[in-house]
């Protein structure tokens, strides 16, 4: 968290390929300006002593929740299918992964 | 019937009517649906309205009643904000990814409220992803406030808010992650309650921010949030985070006395960017809760000025992680007109998500890159500990907190939207209790210049009766939650 330097456009530009969100160079710049306001407004974290603290994930404790083993109904393939943009023959149809 | 006034009418006033056969639940509904028609064109609160199967809903309710088998919400007209799922009935967040999304199931409070014979008249308008505070982000419409059209409701759900104050319907559901249903019912007067993190199951609620979102009732008084709530909390076994404790009948020992009980007013919810007229009105309130019988000490919780930034780096976290299901293959908007695979993904969340849920997403992705981790998400989640561990001491003392809900009240559309931190900072006093995972509650307290105020009351994880026993006497005392916008 060190405050000297704002997020710069070719970190943007990566974080926009890590989240798969094609973004114009207008909006590049845009998402620099607001990220670094937004960076800048959290910084006051790093006045807090947090040596020897432990994070908190939840709020509440949480556990590994089990079940008993048993089968049950689950929704129909109908179903399942019922939202895809683009299904054949009972699949969901996707493009090719691999390439050339 | 034609004469029938639902203007305001809380849940015990229609149970009356309906139980003493005044009025049908399908005359009711129908009532709902025609003020609906006849103002919605102002307010915008609703995605969609579900006219054909609120009226088949009505008529199986009246069935019900005609044999005596009804319940305390049996027929009452309902709406749920539009991140709920309903089966075969569009969920859509308020967002261009998910607009012809028609969930296969019911979320959880969805069949509660379903078993209980509650009417569905349609679903509420959101900020998108309910990533916002002025339903400005909504990427189906801009929802207004009844008390003043050219102000924002405040958000996420600020369609259900709206739709309470204007007596759209009796009562909705909202979901709160950083004050996402006490801020709209502060700037629309009206009840809005999250309870204790993991009371109420998440089932069927689209994911935000997994570790906070809470859902909670958005109604016209103290005792109709004690009935919903009642209705929708206890284990559900598809939530991990469920907790499998008793749920008490929250309409119990609501008195109107207060003796004995210790209220805390922290200092830190007076300061910063607070108007003046809210401080006087929350001021003048709490000095109530001492002439009802409370105690009333001021108190101190340094570390909720950090709680903001705590959010700004857990919340986008864990939205990044969760939004990512969005790809345009399984469910869901889908850009599939050119180019490679990946150029399709690329595309698809580019224009199925909105501005403000793209920030977060790449805020969250960032603070979660190695090399960030620890400066950010392990930092903020840390300084989340010890929010906690304060809120957990202060509840030693005292049975509850009491403070403004928002710092301002309603400001004006389009006033906020290019300033993300402006925006953020609507929910400077409500973050802390998402943080804590602890129970909140906003109840209407003063109007300014003609908007209401809210007062926010805070208790210890699953002291709900506390909230509920303190909102409810201020009500008793007061009438600010009788007053309605003049729509």
């Amino acid at each position: 968290m060190s405050e000297s330097d704002d997020i710069t456009i070719e970190e943007v530009r990566h974080l926009a390929l890590l989240t798969r969100i094609n973004m114009t160079d207008h909006e590049i710049e845009e998402m620099r300006d607001q990220m670094s306001d937004i960076l800048a407004s959290i910084e006051v974290l790093s006045e807090v002593d947090t040596d020897g603290i432990e994070p908190t994930g939840h709020s509440v404790d949480v556990h590994s929740v089990m079940r008993e083993d048993i089968s049950s109904d689950s929704i129909t393939l109908e179903d399942a299918l019922a939202n895809a943009p683009r299904q054949e023959d009972g699949f969901i149809r996707v493009r090719a992964v691999l390439e050339e | 019937m034609s004469t029938l006034d639902i203007k305001g009418i809380t849940i015990s006033v229609a149970r009356r009517l309906l139980d003493e056969k005044e009025v049908s639940s399908e005359e009711l509904t129908q009532a709902y649906l025609d003020r609906i028609s006849n103002i919605e064109g102002n307010i915008h609160s609703f995605v969609s309205v579900t006219a054909d199967t609120a009226i088949e809903q009505a008529k199986a309710a009246d069935n019900m009643i005609s044999k005596g088998l009804q319940g305390t919400l049996t027929g009452i007209p309902m709406q749920l904000k539009d991140n709920m799922s309903t089966e075969g009935i569009p969920t859509t967040c308020s967002s261009k990814m998910l607009e012809n999304f028609v969930p296969p199931y019911d979320a959880h409070v969805t069949a509660k409220l379903k078993d209980a014979g509650a009417v569905l008249l349609g679903k509420g308008n959101l900020d998108e992803f309910a990533m916002g505070s002025s339903t400005e982000n909504s990427a189906m419409k801009v929802t207004h406030n009844p008390w003043d059209l050219e102000k924002v409701p405040g958000g996420s759900s600020g369609g259900p808010a709206a739709a309470v104050a204007a007596s759209e319907c009796v009562f909705s559901l909202g979901s709160d992650t950083g004050g996402s249903i006490r801020q709209p019912a502060s700037l629309c007067g009206v009840v809005g309650m999250k309870p204790t993190y993991g009371l109420v199951s998440r089932f069927g609620l689209v994911a935000f921010a997994s570790s906070l979102d809470q859902i909670g009732p958005i109604t016209s008084d103290v005792e109709d949030s004690a009935v919903v709530l009642s209705h929708i909390a206890g284990h559900d076994q598809r939530d991990s985070t469920s907790l499998n404790v008793e749920v008490p009948d929250y309409t119990q020992g609501l008195d109107g006395d207060l003796t004995g009980l210790k209220v805390g007013v922290p200092i830190e919810y007076f300061a910063e960017g607070i108007d003046q007229g809210v401080e006087t009105s929350v001021r003048d309130a709490i000095k109530i809760l001492g002439d009802l019988g409370a105690e009333i000490i001021e108190t101190s919780l340094p570390h909720s000025a950090y709680a903001l930034a705590v959010y700004y780096i857990i919340a986008p976290s864990e939205a990044s992680a969760n939004l990512s299901r969005y790809d345009g293959v399984k469910y869901g908007y889908s850009n599939d007109d050119q180019g490679s695979m990946w150029q399709a993904l690329e595309n698809t969340r580019q224009i199925g998500f909105g501005p403000e849920v793209k920030r977060r997403i790449m805020l969250g992705t960032y603070a979660l890159s190695s090399g960030y981790y620890d400066a950010y998400y392990l930092k903020a989640q840390k300084v989340r500990t010890i929010i906690r561990n304060e809120f957990k001491e202060a509840f030693q003392n005292f049975d509850v907190l009491a403070m403004p809900t928002a710092p301002t009240t309603a400001f004006d559309i389009g006033g906020k939207t290019d300033d993300p931190i402006q925006m953020y900072l609507n929910d400077i006093f409500t973050i802390p209790a998402n943080i804590a995972g602890i129970p909140a509650i906003s109840v209407s307290c003063g109007v300014i210049d003609g908007l209401p105020v809210g007062l926010q009351f805070m208790a210890g994880a699953l002291q709900e009766k506390k909230l509920f026993r303190a909102a409810y006497a201020y009500q008793k005392a007061t009438n600010w939650h009788t007053l309605r916008a003049s729509i």
